[in-house]
């Protein structure tokens, strides 16, 4: 009986190596993807058991933090501040996963960034359980306080930063939401709360408008233009231009006309710097037929067309190239209509650059990653993404700013004994619809600590009579004020 | 007696055993607390001391018994006790030690009452019917019970047990005894039909209650893994027994038209085989196939190294403790542990089939490798079900899985191994020239 078996010894050892290969596979080959299905806990609970690191402003308040709870899922994820800063810091949910800072940040969160320090050897033998990092925001609670105190119950954005290092120091946005409930314990309350928020719509409380809806930016793009002009050399601030009632586009029988429906300068001639004063559409629908690559160039420089590098998810804005067959649409596009769209964020960028010399910095939300023990971890560079604009340009794109203020259509947010450079923006939507009202601005004009834009969906409660200068400017010099005792200017 | 070296290298090999074990228990105590190991010192000692006493007692009654036997089962019910420990530090785990203690009780007794194998053979008959009674047994009104869908556990009292675990021991021991005394009418192929020969029908008589037996285990009891079980014993033992290939074919012919039978006529089987194939479909993941899915879950946690004792969640496997005990070293030890887990199993078979092939009576040769086979093959549909290797079909995994039937029945069936290979190896090596002169096997 011997060779029967020795082969029924063989079938055997045929099974278990048919079981080791099977486990070769779940363990080792097919692992990554088994162990990833949402419906393994696992990840969640280990997640769950460690004390995530606080989000914290720059002047210290904490905006999110864990707190034990008496169930397997040992902490919970809490948001003090409620909606203020739910746009920046985003969601921590074992619902509906992370996102913004609690995503980009997650591993610092953790403490899983593949660094074994003292004091996590020392928190594991006294079993004081994992400690992730504290990540510490830009964002200046006061700023942001002040930004969600001068929206009120406008829906729109309002974005504040400082031009020297691109630090973002207030970024807030109407409609917010509450990210504690979406890391509620109760599945059915975070549940309710997610389909309250509308998630699919454009218009949903979780879009950050400041970051991620494009807007026509109207005549706040002028500035662009302004620099555009200049820095092609062949238009001064004395450069003249004629001043007509309506202005005929080529290749059509279209004219443009004024927002005001007159003359800008009582009709003849108008010298750029008056144009940018009074905010004069036709003197820039020349400009915009004259120099379309030029202008395109600076509003690249400025981060037009391309993803900015921010620590949370954004949307482009965009300046696209008009080809040649569409001329008109060049006029439009010169005082930020047409296909033009750009975020809040993208332009306070372009008052930041022109504050920062022509260099645009690069806008980040995050100061630095601070260790258990209080020790920095990771210190967040400020860097510039390019030059827009040589600084000489700059500094006369500046100085025709401050007329704005000082004589212009931007009077609302004059600051006594302050040079305030700003330009205002009424830009039109849909036939129907209120104007979009606009206004950036940085001051001081002479020493730059703050550059602010406000964007105020429809001009608010003003309703069709709605301007940047009446709408928007008022509450950029909100902001300014608030900033003038924090950075003492 | 001379000295017994064979004992000695099982002394050794019990003490790695016993190392890895208690580091095993120690780790998973420490993982869940870290100032304190005491609670998992009693149960340290019993274990050892149990062991000391089991291998204590080989060196007196069956000094020339293979020495790789009690050592191989003690790693693994170590291992095992040290997973359940993991799971439940103050329920099962405890209770799994006194399980064990009880096992090497049933051990030892086995070593001393039965002195000499061939003589059990001579109770096949008895032997026989009370292991399809105790298969049939939770059928029984009043005392059976359907536990997780299948009816195979009995309740008497406050205790309960599976009887089917000691009905393999009697059946293996039956087939034994059955296949040694008939073998050759067996293997001779009187009739013919077509182009086939067949042996006589009447000795088909065994095969065909067999197969009534395994198919009303699985129709009544619902239990597939079982009736898959205890009819690939029988028919491996055939097979050894005639070497005739065209049994295995014949009895796997009846199995796959009893399975199909199965299938159509049970929601349960059915369910099972839905489940293996697509285990992660949402309509499966979170109910009936929520069980696999959390094992393979572990599993792939697991990777190769493993979380390390006491830092996964094989909690999470819902009655992880028994069938799916293999999952939790999976999760915490890695391929590294389920591949060593393996190895000792395959270890413990080959060991088993080297007894029966150097035993020198039909009966013995029978035995052994019915008992190994039992091992192997039990083995093999578990970690088979838990890995999706094949559909799940709840059994216990040999020395691993929480359970007191399961773990007496295993050591009484190491014990009978252990006394076949030292009568044989004790015995004075037959004389080539005898073998010869009688003809040889």
């Amino acid at each position: 009986m011997q060779p029967q078996i020795r082969r029924v010894g063989i079938g055997i050892m045929l099974l278990f190596v048919a079981v080791f290969l099977q486990l070769n596979y779940v363990q080792i080959f097919a692992a990554k993807s088994i162990a990833s299905n949402g419906a393994n806990q696992r990840r969640l609970l280990r997640e769950y058991s460690i004390k995530r690191g606080d989000i914290i402003t720059l002047n210290g308040v904490q905006v999110a933090r864990s707190v034990k709870t008496n169930n397997e899922y040992k902490y919970l994820r809490q948001y003090p501040q409620g909606e203020l800063y739910g746009q920046i810091t985003g969601y921590y949910s074992r619902w509906y996963g992370s996102d913004r800072i609690e995503r980009t940040y997650n591993d610092e969160l953790l403490g899983d960034v593949g660094v074994l320090s003292m004091q996590d050897i020392q928190d594991r033998l006294f079993d004081r359980g994992t400690r992730g990092e504290t990540v510490r925001l830009t964002i200046d609670s006061r700023l942001q306080e002040a930004a969600q105190q001068a929206l009120g119950d406008n829906r729109g954005a309002i974005v504040a930063i400082e031009p020297s290092t691109g630090e973002i120091r207030a970024m807030y946005s109407n409609p917010s939401f509450d990210p504690s409930q979406l890391a509620a314990q109760d599945s059915k309350e975070a549940e309710r709360f997610w389909n309250s928020l509308d998630v699919t719509s454009r218009t949903s409380p979780l879009v950050n408008i400041a970051t991620s809806r494009g807007y026509p930016p109207g005549s706040t793009f002028k500035v662009v233009t302004t620099a555009a002009a200049l820095e092609s050399g062949r238009y001064t601030p004395e450069s003249t231009f004629p001043d007509p009632l309506e202005l005929e586009l080529p290749q059509t029988d279209e004219t443009l006309t004024n927002f005001s429906k007159s003359t800008c300068a009582g009709g003849g001639e108008i010298d750029l710097f008056t144009a940018l004063t009074v905010s004069c559409d036709t003197t820039y629908a020349i400009l915009g037929l004259k120099i379309p690559d030029e202008i395109k160039d600076v509003a690249d420089g400025f981060g037009f067309n391309t993803r900015l590098p921010l620590d949370i998810a954004s949307e482009p804005s965009n300046y696209p190239a008009v080809p040649d067959n569409k001329e008109p649409l060049r006029a439009y596009s010169a005082i930020g209509q047409g296909n033009v769209n750009a975020t809040p964020l993208q332009m306070a960028l372009v008052a930041a650059g022109v504050a920062n010399g022509g260099d645009v910095p690069s806008p980040h939300l995050v100061r630095d990653v601070i260790d258990p023990t209080g020790k920095i971890a990771r210190h967040f560079e400020p860097d510039a993404m390019g030059s827009a604009m040589s600084s000489a340009t700059a500094q006369t794109v500046t100085e025709m700013m401050t007329a704005v203020v000082d004589e212009g259509t931007g009077t609302a947010a004059q600051i006594e004994g302050i040079k305030v450079a700003g330009k205002t923006g009424t830009a039109q939507t849909v036939e129907g619809q209120n104007p979009h009202t606009w206004f950036i601005c940085f001051a001081p004009a002479d020493n730059p600590k703050i550059a602010v834009a406000v964007l105020v969906e429809n001009g608010g409660s003003f309703g069709s009579e709605a301007t940047g200068g009446a709408v928007a400017a008022p509450l950029a010099k909100q902001i300014l004020e608030a900033d003038r005792p924090i950075d003492k200017w | 007696m001379q000295a017994a070296p064979r004992r000695n290298s099982e002394l050794s090999l019990l003490i790695l055993a016993f190392i890895l074990g208690a580091g095993a228990i120690a780790l998973v105590a420490l993982a869940r607390n870290t100032k304190d190991i005491a609670p998992a010192i009693p149960l340290m000692v019993v274990l050892i001391v149990g062991y000391v006493v089991a291998h204590i007692v080989m060196r007196r009654t069956v000094p020339q018994a293979d020495p790789l036997l009690l050592p191989l089962a003690a790693i693994l019910n170590i291992l095992g006790v040290a997973a359940i420990y993991r799971l439940s530090p103050e329920g099962f785990g405890p209770t799994q030690v006194t399980w064990t203690a009880v096992g090497l009780v049933f051990f030892i007794g086995t070593l001393l009452l039965v002195r000499d194998y061939k003589r059990i053979a001579s109770y096949k008959y008895i032997l026989g019917s009370v292991g399809i009674g105790l298969l049939l047994l939770p059928l029984a009104p009043g005392i059976g019970q359907n536990i997780n869908g299948a009816r195979l556990w009995v309740h008497l009292g406050s205790y309960s047990f599976q009887p089917g675990e000691l009905a393999k021991l009697c059946l293996v021991i039956f087939f034994a005894a059955y296949l040694a005394e008939r073998k050759e009418l067996l293997s001779i192929a009187s009739r013919k039909i077509g182009p086939f020969h067949f042996p006589d029908i009447k000795h088909f008589g065994p095969l065909l209650v067999m197969w009534a037996v395994s198919l009303a285990v699985m129709f009544f009891e619902k239990d597939l893994g079982s009736s898959l079980l205890f009819f690939s014993i029988f028919l491996v033992m055939l097979y050894i027994a005639t070497a005739r290939a065209v049994y295995v074919s014949f009895g796997m012919l009846l199995f796959a038209i009893g399975a199909y039978i199965g299938y159509e006529t049970f929601a349960h089987v059915q369910q099972r085989v839905l489940v293996w194939k697509d285990v992660f479909n949402e309509r499966y993941i979170n109910n009936e196939g929520y069980q696999l899915a959390q094992s393979l879950f572990a599993l792939a946690t697991g990777g190769l190294f493993g979380t390390g004792l006491g830092q996964g969640r094989p909690d999470i496997i819902p009655a992880a403790h028994t069938d799916f005990i293999f999952s939790v070293i999976g999760e915490e030890l890695g391929l590294l542990g389920t591949a060593a887990v393996l190895l000792c199993f395959l270890l413990l078979v080959a060991r088993g089939l080297r007894i029966a092939m150097s035993t020198r009576d039909d009966f013995g040769q029978l035995l052994a490798a019915g008992l190994t086979t039992i091992l192997g093959i039990q083995t093999f549909i578990i970690l088979a079900g838990v890995t999706r290797l094949l559909p799940l079909t709840g059994i216990t995994l040999p020395f691993m899985s929480y359970g007191g039937s399961s773990l007496l029945s295993n050591f009484i069936l190491i014990a009978l191994l252990a006394r076949i290979s030292h009568e044989t190896d004790s015995a004075p090596p037959p004389a080539h020239t005898a073998e010869i002169l009688i003809g040889g096997r």
